[in-house]
């Protein structure tokens, strides 16, 4: 396996609302960020996370290019999933030994449309989309399967806001939690904010990687693992595909000091804790995680982005990053990164 | 002066939805559910999956092709609550989302339960399909699933005629009057309001009529949150109130004071309907206010 490490990583100020930038308008600060971070121009290979149901618009991910400067032409990717599947895509590329460099980068703006009703567009079509279920309705299955300790869903959030408003790229939101439904069990403060934004990253092979970064963050374990899509097929109160991948990451090879977890809703981070059968020390989510900024389809990379960026200012040592995707914590990536 | 922002709607939309083809398992699925019947599909393993696949998620293995019906009835295994339908979803009113295990299957199937309140449902709860009238073979054909019956309201009404007459008519004429009458009993010396004609304790007979005061002292009350026809509003009043004179407390409305102020030994007086609509009936009475004397001491 060739030695790949995160050598850069940037991300947008999110916002609460649609800042009327255009995609590529958000991505080229991000772009050009890393660009300067690495003092790369171009790059072996190129691959995007997007989701065109977010802007409402067939392949709007290909106009996102244009932020690129994509001519001479470049060997470019997408996946319509959260960009952390494009750092895995570009991770398995870097495998092949020709390139040395990559650039990954995800965006989304989930403040344009009604994103309870967009994530319904991702069911089956037979038994469950026709039904209407929607985003937070098929979370709070999940959240009546697993049963949470209210007190401790409470504190996940009110933690999640506290880092987020010490962290400049996530959204302020108030200390105060409010406890109405959204729908039962799940309470509004549980649900991650509406979010504009994009991250980008760059992946480097080997001697590269050292030229780029004075600590590269390495990626010792990559893998993601996912289970059946319809909700009854599966124990909802656990993620199996979690604890698959993380075993396959080998997270459990090593302390674990910061997890970053991808917990769109707050009674996930229970379920992905056991699943990835993290130690009591560890740190969850110091960014503030998804519940204090949500840019849809670049979360999950923002959460490897995190937990590389530990370990490029030296404050840890071995991070973990998550990422997941579809309905209840369908699909999980799990990613341990070592200095 | 910051402009306002430049704004457009717009909507992604396939005009008429994609035709899909279902395949030979959701088909039957479908079609079954159109006949009114849920199946499930058996797995190599023995399993039955509902609703069907064509493989089973376990190992991925192709499943048989042996049918099974299921439920009609399920238990719920998990739910969540929806104080707020959205346009999209199957009730107009709140409901429960839910995952429920059908009798005979091995896994949950998805759907909407109306339960009225969301106290009304836990998990474990037994619940079943109420159909769609016209069926097509599509997952809404179950209109939704609904608790089990566990009560009915029986209403209960009967219809009757009453002749007032005797002691009770002698009172009415003299609440038409504006007027309480009471009597005397000669032997136990106690003074019964409204009028009887024989003493309750010695049976003997009460003879005149007197006229008792229309003012009173609240001995115990009741605050009542029922409405009844015979009441203003909910919360009222009704009180018993010795007259003064009287040695017997006579039931009576309350009003004219928040219902949280009245207290035993307050003192009240009759609040009489305009002359000319008074009739022989104790509507005459309004009801009873405080007078604002100091309590009485009981």
């Amino acid at each position: 396996m060739r030695e790949v490490a995160v050598v850069a990583f940037a991300q947008t100020r999110h916002t609460d609302h649609d800042g009327g930038l255009s995609e590529p308008e958000l991505i080229l600060p991000v772009i050009n960020e890393v660009k300067e971070l690495t003092g790369l121009k171009r790059f072996g290979f190129t691959c995007s996370g997007s989701c065109d149901y977010l802007a409402g618009a067939p392949f709007s991910f290909v106009s996102a290019l244009d932020a690129l400067g994509a001519w001479p032409p470049i060997s470019e990717s997408h996946v319509e999933m959260d960009a952390a599947w494009a750092l895995y895509e570009a991770w398995v590329r870097l495998q092949h030994g020709d390139i040395d460099s990559a650039l990954v980068y995800g965006f989304g703006k989930s403040s344009l449309g009604d994103l309870r009703k967009i994530m319904t567009l991702q069911l089956d079509p037979y038994y469950l989309a026709p039904l209407g279920l929607d985003q937070l309705s098929f979370a709070a299955l999940q959240a009546s399967a697993a049963g949470a300790d209210r007190k401790e869903l409470d504190e996940i959030v009110r933690r999640s806001r506290a880092d987020g408003r010490n962290n400049p790229y996530a959204l302020d939101l108030p200390e105060d939690v409010t406890d109405e439904y959204a729908v039962e069990p799940i309470r509004t403060a549980d649900v991650a904010p509406i979010t504009d934004g994009a991250a980008a990253i760059v992946l480097a092979t080997g001697d590269l990687a050292r030229e780029l970064c004075a600590k590269p963050a390495y990626i010792r374990g990559i893998a993601h693992r996912i289970e059946p899509h319809y909700l009854g097929m599966r124990d909802l109160a656990r993620s199996a595909s979690a604890a698959d991948a993380a075993r396959a990451a080998g997270v459990g090879k090593g302390p674990v000091e910061v997890v970053e977890l991808h917990t769109q809703f707050a009674h996930e981070e229970p379920i992905l804790r056991r699943a990835l059968e993290l130690p009591d020390g560890t740190v969850i989510n110091p960014s503030g995680g998804p519940l204090a900024a949500n840019p849809v389809m670049a979360t999950g990379l923002i959460r490897i982005g995190e937990a590389a960026r530990r370990i490029h200012d030296g404050t840890a040592a071995r991070t973990v990053g998550h990422a997941a995707g579809g309905p209840c914590l369908q699909h999980n990536l799990v990613t341990v990164l070592e200095a | 002066m910051p402009s306002e922002p430049l704004v457009a709607e717009h909507v992604l939309e396939f005009p008429g939805g994609y035709a899909r083809t279902t395949g030979p398992v959701i088909g039957r699925f479908l079609t079954e559910l159109r006949g009114g019947r849920i199946v499930g599909v058996r797995t190599a393993e023995g399993k039955v999956l509902v609703p069907p696949l064509e493989y089973d998620p376990a190992s991925g293995e192709a499943v048989t092709d042996e049918f099974v019906e299921v439920g009609p009835a399920g238990t719920v295994t998990a739910w969540a609550w929806v104080a707020e339908p959205r346009d999209s979803h199957p009730l107009d009113r709140p409901f429960a989302w839910a995952m429920i295990k059908l009798d005979g299957a091995d896994t949950a199937l998805v759907h909407a339960v109306d339960a009225g309140n969301a106290k009304a449902l836990q998990i474990g709860s037994r619940v079943w399909p109420v159909w769609r009238s016209e069926r097509t073979g599509h997952i809404s054909d179950i209109s939704y699933f609904a608790p089990e019956v566990t009560k009915i309201v029986s209403n209960v009404r009967a219809d009757y005629r009453l002749q007032v007459g005797g002691g009770l008519l002698t009172f009415l004429e003299g609440v038409e009057r504006g007027v309480f009458l009471g009597g005397r009993c000669p032997t136990c010396d106690k003074v019964y309001v409204p009028y009887r004609v024989f003493c309750p304790q010695c049976g003997g007979p009460i003879g005149d009529q007197l006229e008792i005061p229309d003012t009173g002292t609240i001995t115990t009350y009741a605050i009542n949150n029922l409405p009844d026809p015979r009441a203003p509003e909910v919360p009222f009043v009704s009180a018993y109130i010795l007259l003064d004179g009287a040695d017997i407390p006579m039931i009576a409305l309350v009003g004219g004071v928040p219902a949280h102020e009245v207290r035993q030994g307050m003192r009240v007086k009759a609040e009489w309907v305009p002359e000319d609509k008074r009739t022989k009936s104790m509507a005459n009475v309004r009801w009873f206010a405080p007078t604002g004397e100091p309590d009485v001491e009981l």
